[in-house]
């Protein structure tokens, strides 16, 4: 077939159908965070301290954490995808978790005595907690994936890592209401590693499935 | 080429891809054509210092526009549309001379610095594209042939197949994207 005849057939198909890209995958992430939500309210849900827990710091500053996790991850996954996008000054934001949690274990170090460090850094439930962060991140995961698919990234792996670390911080954040671990020497140990297994999996999903 | 005109053809493409997303088939017709005219001696020239025979550099400027088509939604229009169009030529043609054994892929020049070819006789007859036809359904390969080769409207082919033009379109889009599914099934 002449390139010309090809022009033909592509020009024919000329006006995309489906909303843009960015809205795609915005779609995507919104819907696999309710699932995950309907799915956490139905099994486990908040711990019953809730209401009481939210007025204390360490409480709250779990959502710091993980929230800023979810927006830079998000935020660069979606630039990746465009094929002439190089990560660049943005990738700064990542330390943006680094920083704050780094802030909060000092302070956590300063105002507990040394003799309770071990027992904090082990908490209660870390099992629960490497476990229920990984399965939430599965359908905020597999939407944006799903949804990354129409993008044409230049680093497959790394957008599906991102992708991966995005849908771990939707997932931390939901599950951060559950958990009765507060102290940034458990957030510090434990999230990080739930993190880094679903961005794993988000990389190798990436290199499988956004390669194009 | 001198900045003016690298500005100039930025100006256009801009204004052609706009409009083809609004669903221009003309203006699309024209920008592919002018993205195929200047991604064309590009890959030729990548292929020759990679020592790879020219015979199939045309398969890659094919391969190329269709994932211009397909990823035209990626273009955020709020940015340069050169740069975007020179990331899919480049990443497909790299792509290309990986595959086909090559030691060293040179970085492949920008097209900012790049004269259109003069219009030439493309000497294609069985292409990838063909081979890969064969793979879709009997009807999406009608729909493409009838468009592509026959040059038939996406009303006439309506018409003939008995089919509303909305079924025809879709038929088509699907059509085109198993024709890249394929094509990077092919290369794994």
């Amino acid at each position: 077939m002449k390139t010309d005849d090809l022009i033909l057939a592509l020009s024919a198909d000329a006006a995309p159908r489906g909303p843009p890209l960015r809205r795609r995958v915005a779609l995507g992430l919104i819907f696999g965070a309710l699932v995950s939500f309907a799915a956490f309210m139905s099994v486990i849900g908040p711990r019953p301290d809730f209401a009481g827990a939210a007025h204390t710091m360490r409480f709250d500053l779990k959502f710091v954490d993980t929230l800023a996790v979810l927006a830079p991850a998000f935020f660069l996954c979606l630039r990746l995808s465009r094929p002439e996008a190089a990560p660049g000054a943005m990738l700064a934001w990542l330390l943006a978790p680094v920083v704050i949690l780094g802030a909060a274990v000092a302070m956590e170090l300063a105002m507990v005595p040394s003799a309770q460090w071990g027992a904090k850094l082990v908490g209660s439930n870390s099992m629960h907690c490497l476990s229920v962060i990984p399965i939430l991140s599965i359908p905020p995961l597999a939407a944006l994936i799903f949804a990354l698919r129409e993008g044409a990234p230049r680093y497959p792996a790394l957008t599906g890592a991102l992708a991966g670390a995005a849908a771990a911080g939707v997932a931390a954040t939901i599950y951060a209401s559950n958990c009765p671990d507060d102290s940034p020497l458990f957030v510090v140990t434990w999230y990080p590693i739930a993190t880094g297994v679903v961005v794993l999996v988000g990389a190798l999903a990436g290199r499988r499935w956004l390669a194009w | 080429m001198t900045r003016e005109t690298s500005e100039a053809r930025e100006e256009v493409w801009a204004a052609l891809m706009r409009s083809a997303l609004a669903g221009d088939e003309q203006a699309y017709r024209r920008l592919l054509s002018e993205i195929g005219r200047v991604v064309r001696p590009l890959i030729r020239g990548a292929f020759a210092r990679a020592r790879l025979s020219d015979a199939d550099t045309e398969d890659v400027v094919q391969e190329t526009l269709l994932a211009i088509h397909l990823k035209r939604q990626t273009w955020d229009q709020s940015q340069r549309v050169t740069p975007w169009i020179n990331a899919i030529a480049r990443h497909k043609a790299i792509d290309a001379m990986r595959r086909r054994g090559a030691r060293r892929v040179e970085p492949i020049e920008d097209f900012e610095a790049v004269i259109a070819a003069p219009e030439q006789q493309d000497p294609h007859t069985r292409s990838d594209v063909e081979r890969l036809m064969e793979m879709l359904t009997p009807r999406a390969r009608d729909i493409v042939r009838s468009i592509s080769l026959e040059e038939q409207t996406i009303t006439a082919t309506a018409a003939r197949l008995g089919m509303t033009e909305v079924a025809v379109r879709v038929a088509l889009h699907r059509a085109l994207k198993s024709l890249a599914g394929a094509w990077k099934a092919a290369q794994s």
